[in-house]
This record gives C-alpha cells, structure tokens and sequence, in this order.
C-alpha cells in the first residue's frame, strides 16, 4: 500500500487519524506512532512552521520512500502541519504499521528525526508578544546522524 | 525577470516573502545578491543557507540564475 503523506494548512484530529490508519492496516501487528505537539509553557503563545511548497511535500515523500525502503512495513502516515498554531495543538503525526513491531518503532523514529531537523520546514515562536525564529538544537543533529 | 524567495528568518530580513528582479539576462549568483539591501545580503551570503532553483536544490559555485527562473534561499530548517 502506497504511504499517506500530507502537508496541512489547518487543524488536524491526530486521534482520529490514528484510528482511521489502524482500521486501513488490519493485518498489521502493530502501529507505532508519534505525535508532537505545541508545548505549553515557557511563555509560549503560538508556534509558526512556513514551508516552501515546491519542495515541502515532495521531501515529506521521498522521506516516506526511504522509511519504506528500509524497513518492512504495511503502511506509513505522515501528516504535517505548516501555519499558526496554539499550546495544545497537534504539529506532526507519524504512523508505522507492520507485522513486527521492531519495523514500526524503527521507521516511526527515523521519519521523526528527518523531519525535526531535515525536512524543509521553518519555525518560529511567540514568547511575551515577540516572534523569534527556532533552529534545530544540537541533539536534533545528533539524532539525525544516527541513521548514516 | 528572476523571482527571489525567502525563507523563514530571511523573510523577515527581505521584508517580504519575495522578491521579483526585473532581469532578463542570465546572471550570476554574486550579481543578484549584490542588487539587494547589503543586511540581506551578507545574510544570504552565509554558509548555512542554501539554494533552490525552480524547486530544486542547487550548488552555489558557478550558479546562474536565467529569466523566468525561481531562485529560493533556505536558511536551517526546524520542523516538527
């Protein structure tokens, strides 16, 4: 089965979408997933991610391909936002269906890692009524680096 | 004439998300990047940003930017 990969501009039910999956993938032993969302705190009053539509979607893509190619899985979701959120608000989703749960934690990590620091995405915070643009942190690398 | 995108904190350096030169000959990277405010373009110029041309990502050396491209800086990315 082809990988369901989406880019979105408004608000997503990752719960919902977690259980559609899970009703597409019935032969699948397990689903692995990971949701991240907008932390609350820290004086955080929303979070911005832009993209560059040429070249956003069609990366997200080849990212599912690699994931697919690496390990064996049944199916992969990976949904994305891009736009204004809130504390609170779902950012990603990623779903890995396989027979072996192995596969699925595997390729639900790798797809994380690519996108927190290797997927054409930009992120700014507001904090105390001021933007101020976010840069992965040296552990993002890092764990990018785990996959070469 | 050659459309200049930017992203994330160049956007806020450009002061738009893009920027439209009326050139219609081939030109190279130095060139175009030298016909903008000179903040934006010492950013632009940095190590870390890299190129896209029409959507795919190119080498800075040698690059040529010809009208009717998209040429588009893109700073460090952060995503999830």
């Amino acid at each position: 089965m082809d990988s369901d990969v989406r880019l979105l501009l408004d608000p997503f039910d990752p719960g919902a979408e977690l259980s559609a999956f899970a009703a597409a993938h019935p032969h699948s032993g397990g689903i692995a997933s990971f949701i991240g969302q907008v932390r609350e705190g820290g004086g955080v009053e929303a979070l911005e991610l832009s993209h560059y539509p040429p070249m956003t979607l069609p990366g997200m893509q080849a990212l599912a391909a690699d994931a697919r190619a690496r390990w064996v899985l049944d199916g992969l979701l990976i949904v994305h936002r891009s736009g204004v959120m809130f504390p609170g608000d779902p950012i990603v989703l990623i779903a890995a269906a396989a027979r072996h749960r192995r596969d699925a934690f595997a390729a639900a990590d790798f797809a994380m890692d690519h996108l927190k620091s290797n997927a054409w995405f930009w992120k700014r915070e507001k904090a105390d009524g001021q933007w101020r643009w976010i840069e992965p942190r040296d552990q993002d690398h890092a764990d990018l680096a785990r996959w070469t | 004439m050659i459309r200049l995108v930017f992203l994330g904190l160049l956007a806020d350096l450009a002061g738009a998300a893009e920027i439209v030169l009326d050139i219609n000959e081939p030109t190279p990277l130095d060139e175009l990047i030298a016909m903008l405010e000179e903040s934006l373009a010492a950013a632009l110029r940095g190590a870390k940003v890299k190129l896209a041309l029409n959507g795919a990502l190119v080498a800075r050396a040698g690059l040529v930017a010809a009208s009717g491209d998209e040429l588009a800086f893109l700073p460090p990315v952060s995503g999830g």
